[in-house]
């Protein structure tokens, strides 16, 4: 029998904010998402209030006040070297790591003995060496990994560790638990499943699951074996490469000139190109898409999208912005509040198996690839800025990040003080 | 305006300093002096656990018999368990503090400078370690 566990960092974004901040500790904490909007991050105590995941902020502004919850605006920096710490960590305890997000990780920990107590071991390690608590799960599936996951938060006296390998206590479990709650089951699958009452994961686990297959699809089948203890979804050591990148964003306010607009598709062109080459990866399609907002009703609607192919796979910001151009004044119009813009790339393919052209030469990829290394370096260093025509000269200007904490573990003008 | 190309720039790599296994010998050359080992990393003499180890900048006089300057900084590795002795970084007041852990006859947070009082822990309260401090890295040029 298979053993997963799933290490899921409680509050995750909250814990990282409090690691270096320690009168915070007991404090209520809450993060919010690009932009300041919503909150997406949400300390215990801010849970107890009653404040749920995604609110925007001005709906809450009065009653996080009130209670003094302290406000960051996401440091994903901070986030993503912290969540690589959890990770390093983790790998010590089973050779085989599946990295599900930026704070949850799968172990494979079949045949492993006193599994409770191993899991009690990884969550008291991952808090010493990183600072931040985890909870662990422990089933024969990864479903029920998950289930096990979410029991070991809501439970206090489960001490933050469950092991599901007794079938009893799966049941159990399943009996008293949301069918909302369940790996895999949105919230459309939940409100079909209330009509044909179906409202707790036992219940779903008890359908048979080939009328499951009819009634919804493959993939949900998939999950009522799982429920049931048939491990059908495996480790995924390697996440495939991504398939696509979208830079894009709705506007505080509306934007009704050309050049402002260009700007920003501009930007969103060249951080694109910025993460695809984080993915390491070229790119043959680009597309570019600007709309009004679909809520005035008052305003006339306009919304439109086109889409490029490169003649050569490059992850080149240049090439990219060129062509994010081109399209964006292939559907720009006069006369609309526009209230979302985008770039996404797509037809990815690895440097290393590229075809060239007739009048391409491999040697120019060698200078590009170098020249981006060094616009990337740069624009990473914190020292400096580089950017390209048509870009604002400063990165951040649709970023409010009013709250945002320093680069701690990053930066050494940002160390924390002792 | 003009530009001028003032050199390739190439990709930085960790620092490398490389470190001989023979003496320098003034005669016959070792025939063992084409063997160099591996490159040195300061990396390597100061961490143990990378996941486990965080920089802290030291401020105040606190600490100056211990060799801390106030600027200098910091390495803290969280994976070691604190000793009576060690000096630590300590949650006190809801702030990050350096001293020196004592834990018998009683738990105190003592100060290596004489113009400090040790903070004494009442019993009831639990005092968090944030890590142990295993390094100084003070810079003696001023740049």
């Amino acid at each position: 029998m298979t053993t997963f566990a799933l290490v899921d960092c409680n509050n995750f974004y909250c814990s990282c904010e409090r690691l270096f901040r320690p009168e915070l500790k007991k404090r209520p904490v809450a993060v919010l998402s690009n932009n300041d909007g919503c909150i997406v991050a949400r300390s215990q105590e801010v849970k107890d209030l009653g404040i749920s995941m995604a609110t925007p902020l001005f709906k809450v502004a009065d009653q996080l006040k009130q209670h003094q919850v302290q406000i960051f605006s996401s440091n994903y920096t901070l986030y993503a070297d912290i969540s690589s710490r959890v990770m390093q960590t983790l790998e010590q305890f089973s050779p085989k790591l599946e990295i599900y997000s930026i704070d949850e990780a799968f172990l494979d920990l079949t045949g492993f003995n006193h599994l409770e107590k191993y899991a009690q071991q990884i969550k008291t390690t991952v808090y010493q060496h990183v600072g931040v608590p985890v909870c662990v799960g422990m089933a024969p599936t990864k479903t029920l990994a998950k289930l096990a996951n979410y029991a070991a938060k809501k439970f206090q006296a489960t001490g933050g560790v469950v092991d599901l390998s007794d079938p009893v206590r799966q049941k159990k479990l399943l009996q008293i638990t949301p069918v909302a709650e369940v790996w895999g089951v949105g919230r459309k699958h939940t409100e079909k499943l209330k009509r044909i009452g179906i409202t707790t994961a036992l219940q779903l686990a008890q359908m048979d699951s080939r009328r499951v297959r009819k009634l919804y699809s493959v993939v949900m089948e998939r999950t009522v074996r799982e429920l049931n203890g048939e491990a059908c979804i495996e480790l995924d050591h390697s996440p495939a490469a991504k398939q696509q990148i979208i830079c894009s964003r709705s506007f505080g306010e509306k934007i009704t000139d050309y050049a402002t607009l260009r700007e920003t598709v501009c930007e969103f062109a060249a951080r694109a190109a910025e993460k695809l080459r984080e993915e390491k990866q070229y790119t043959r399609a680009v597309n570019v898409f600007i709309r009004t907002s679909p809520f005035m009703k008052t305003d006339p609607l306009y919304s439109n999208s086109a889409t490029g192919k490169l003649a050569q796979p490059s992850s080149d910001t240049r090439d990219i912005l060129a062509l994010a151009v081109r399209l964006f004044d292939a559907i720009w119009k006069e006369g609309y509040r526009y209230a979302k813009a985008g770039v996404m790339l797509g037809d990815f393919c690895s440097p290393r198996q590229l075809q060239y052209n007739l009048f391409h030469l491999p040697a120019e990829n060698t200078h590009r690839d170098k020249l981006m290394q060094t616009v990337d370096d740069i624009n990473h260093s914190g020292q400096g800025q580089i950017w390209f025509g048509g870009q604002r000269p400063k990165q951040d200007w649709f970023m409010n990040q009013s709250n945002l904490s320093p680069a701690y573990t990053t930066r050494w003008d940002c160390l924390p003080l002792v | 305006m003009t530009v001028t190309q003032i050199g390739k720039s190439g990709s930085f790599s960790p620092l490398d300093i490389p470190l001989f296994l023979d003496n320098v010998p003034a005669g016959f050359p070792s025939p063992a002096s084409d063997y160099c080992e591996r490159k040195l990393d300061l990396n390597e003499l100061c961490i143990n656990k990378p996941a486990a180890t965080y920089f802290v900048r030291a401020q105040g006089d606190s600490m100056i018999d211990a060799g801390i300057f106030p600027g200098d900084v910091l390495v803290v590795d969280r994976s070691l368990t604190a000793q009576h002795g060690d000096i630590v970084i300590a949650e006190f007041n809801g702030e990050l503090t350096v001293k020196k852990l004592e834990m018998t006859p009683v738990v105190r947070l003592i100060p290596m400078n004489n113009q400090h009082a040790p903070i004494e822990i009442p019993e009831e309260s639990d005092l968090e370690i944030f890590g142990v401090v295993t390094t100084s890295i003070h810079s003696l040029h001023k740049s």
